[in-house]
C-alpha cells in the first residue's frame, strides 16, 4: 500500500517576515501509521501541517503523498487523499446546516444525488452525529461541532487523516468519545496535540519537533522515557507516566 | 440591559423557530418569499398621508402569525427594538407639515403627524412580515429561494457567510469588550482610544479567520462553485398560496376596505 506514503525531504518554509518555521524536516511515514507530532508552542507543528495539504508551499525541500509530489496540478487529487482536520471547528463548519457542510467536500468530488447523502449518512453515523443532520453549526456545543468537523472530512473517504489538536478544549467525555473515533480510522493518521496521554494511547510512533527541526522519532515508549530530551523540548511525561500524586508511587505507563 | 450575548442567543431564536412544522413551515420558501415581497411593495406603494387603506395589511401578518404557531409577543418585541429609528426617521415631519389635512372633531390633524403615524405603520408593517418570514423559513431557506429567483449566486453565498460567521464575530467582539470592561475597573478604561485599538484587533482576526475558512474549503477541494442538492418543490400548494394572497392583498390597495366598511355603517346609521 505505498500509495499512501507520505514522504518529507528537507522541508524548509520561511514566512515572509523572516521567520524559520521549519529548517529541513524530513521524515517517511508508512500507510497505517498512527504518528503524533508534538512539541512547544512555535515549534513548526501547524505549519508542516499546513504543507501536508498543499496549503504552504516550502521554501525549499520537497514533500510528496503516495509518491506523487505536491504540484499544482496534483493538488486536487491531494487534497482528495489528505483529509484535514482543523483546531476550530468554527473555521471548518462554514455551511448553513451540518448536512450541508458534510456533503461540501463530496459534492467538490464530483458526486451527486444519491452518493452524496451516502457519503454524509455514514460520516455522521460513524461520529455519531446523524441527529445534528439539519441543525446550523452554531447550535452545537463544541464536543459536537468537533466530531462534525470530523465527519466532513470523513465523507470525502480521505486515505491519510490529518488533525490540528483534535482533543482541544473538549470535556474528558467528548475526549474519550473522540479518541475512540480516532482509534476506528484505520488509514495514516497524523496529528500534533499538547495532550500527551492521547499520544501516549493513540500512536505508535512520536515526532518531536523542536525550532523546525525533527528533535527525536520514536515510539512513544522511547521518546516519554527520555527526561533530558523532553525538558529541551518544553515537554513533560504524560500523566500516565508519572507517579501517582496522592501515595507518591510510580505508575505503570498506560498501554 | 441588554448585552449583545443577550441580543445574539435572542436572535438564534428566530432560527430556531424556522424550524417548526405547520403548513406555513413546509410550504416552499420561494412562495413565502414572493408574497412577501409583494406585500412589502403594496404596502410601501401608499401615498404618504395614507393611513386607514394600510391597516387592513395587518391580516396578512396576524394571519401568518396565527397559521405559524409564532410567539406573538416575541415577534413584536423584535419590532419595538426598531422602532426609535423609525421614529428619528419620521419625528421632524410633523414640525415641517403643518397644513391641516384632517378635522377629527375638534382636533386638527396636520398632514406631518399623518405622514409620522403612515410612516410608523408602513415600518411595523414591513419589519414585522420581514421577521415573520424569517420565522416561517429560516435565513438559509430565503437565501436559496432569492437564488432560484434569479439573485446572482455571490451574493447569496455571501449572505450565507455573513449569517454563519455573525455570531462567530459578535461572540467574539462580546468576548473582547467583556475582556477590556473587567479591566477596567468601573472607570472609563483608557476611553475611545482602547475601543479603537479593541476594534482594531477584531477586524485583524476576522481576516485571519476568514483565511483559515478558506484553507478549510480549499481542503475540501473547493473550486470556486457551490454545489447544492436541494430540489425545488414549488407545486400546486405554493401556486395557491401565491395566488390567494397576492389577488388579495392587492384588492386591498386598490380598494380601501376601511373607508368601505366606514360609509357602510354611517350609511346604515345616517
Amino acid at each position: 500500500m505505498s500509495h499512501h506514503l507520505v514522504e518529507l525531504k528537507e522541508l524548509r518554509h520561511t514566512y515572509p517576515d523572516g521567520t524559520v518555521a521549519l529548517d529541513g524536516v524530513t521524515f517517511t511515514l508508512k500507510h497505517g501509521e498512527s504518528v503524533g507530532i508534538i512539541g512547544a508552542n512555535g515549534a513548526g507543528k501547524s505549519t508542516l501541517l499546513l504543507h501536508l495539504n498543499g496549503y504552504l508551499v516550502p521554501t525549499s525541500g520537497e514533500i510528496s503523498i503516495g509518491h506523487t509530489p505536491i504540484t499544482k496540478e496534483t493538488l486536487p487529487e491531494i487534497r482528495r487523499t489528505v483529509g484535514m482536520v482543523f483546531q476550530d471547528p468554527d473555521d471548518q463548519l462554514f455551511m448553513p446546516t451540518v448536512f450541508d457542510d458534510v456533503a461540501f467536500g463530496p459534492f467538490n468530488l464530483g458526486l451527486s444525488g444519491d452518493a452524496v447523502e451516502e457519503r454524509v449518512t455514514s460520516a455522521l453515523s460513524k461520529v455519531d452525529a446523524g441527529h445534528l443532520r439539519d441543525k446550523p453549526p452554531y447550535h452545537l456545543s463544541g464536543g459536537e461541532k468537533k466530531r462534525v468537523a470530523i465527519a466532513t472530512v470523513l465523507s470525502m473517504e480521505p486515505d491519510i487523516l490529518v488533525m490540528d489538536e483534535p482533543t482541544n478544549g473538549l470535556d474528558p467525555f467528548a475526549r474519550r468519545q473522540l479518541m475512540r473515533l480516532m482509534k476506528e480510522f484505520h488509514h495514516t493518521k497524523i496529528f500534533t496535540s499538547h495532550d500527551l496521554d492521547m499520544v501516549m494511547e493513540l500512536c505508535d510512533r512520536v515526532i518531536v519537533l523542536g525550532h523546525g527541526r525533527v528533535r527525536a522519532d520514536g515510539p512513544p515508549a522511547e521518546i516519554f522515557s527520555n527526561q533530558r530530551l523532553l525538558t529541551e523540548c518544553r515537554l513533560e511525561k504524560p500523566l500516565s507516566m508519572q507517579g501517582c500524586p496522592v501515595c507518591g508511587m510510580g505508575q505503570k505507563p498506560a498501554t | 440591559m441588554s448585552t449583545i450575548d443577550g441580543a445574539i442567543l435572542d436572535f438564534k431564536r428566530l432560527d430556531l423557530l424556522a424550524s417548526g412544522d405547520t403548513g406555513l413551515h413546509r410550504l416552499d420558501a420561494k412562495a413565502k418569499v414572493i408574497v412577501t415581497a409583494v406585500f412589502v411593495l403594496l404596502v410601501i406603494s401608499h401615498d404618504r398621508y395614507e393611513l386607514s387603506a394600510l391597516f387592513p395589511f395587518f391580516i396578512f401578518p396576524a394571519a401568518m402569525i396565527a397559521a405559524g404557531n409564532l410567539p406573538f409577543s416575541y415577534i413584536a418585541r423584535k419590532i419595538l427594538l426598531l422602532c426609535p429609528f423609525v421614529i428619528v426617521v419620521g419625528i421632524f415631519n410633523p414640525l415641517i407639515d403643518r397644513t391641516v389635512i384632517l378635522h377629527a372633531g375638534p382636533l386638527a390633524i396636520s398632514g406631518g403627524w399623518l405622514s409620522f403615524f403612515s410612516i410608523i405603520t408602513r415600518s411595523i408593517l414591513t419589519v414585522g412580515s420581514a421577521f415573520i418570514l424569517l420565522a416561517l423559513t429560516g435565513f438559509t431557506g430565503v437565501c436559496q429561494a432569492l437564488e432560484e429567483l434569479g439573485m446572482p449566486r455571490p451574493f447569496a453565498v455571501q449572505l450565507l457567510f455573513l449569517y454563519r460567521y455573525i455570531f462567530v464575530l459578535t461572540e467574539e467582539g462580546g468576548r473582547a469588550a467583556r475582556a477590556r470592561q473587567l479591566r477596567s475597573c468601573g472607570k472609563k478604561g483608557m476611553g475611545m482610544g482602547s475601543f479603537g485599538t479593541l476594534i482594531g484587533h477584531l477586524l485583524l482576526r476576522t481576516w485571519q479567520r476568514a483565511e483559515r475558512v478558506h484553507i478549510a474549503m480549499l481542503s475540501r477541494g473547493f473550486d470556486g462553485r457551490f454545489h447544492s442538492g436541494r430540489q425545488s418543490s414549488f407545486g400546486m400548494r405554493e401556486l395557491i398560496f401565491v395566488a390567494g394572497w397576492s389577488s388579495f392583498l392587492i384588492t386591498l390597495r386598490f380598494m380601501n376596505i376601511t373607508q368601505i366598511i366606514g360609509s357602510l355603517v354611517t350609511g346604515r346609521l345616517s
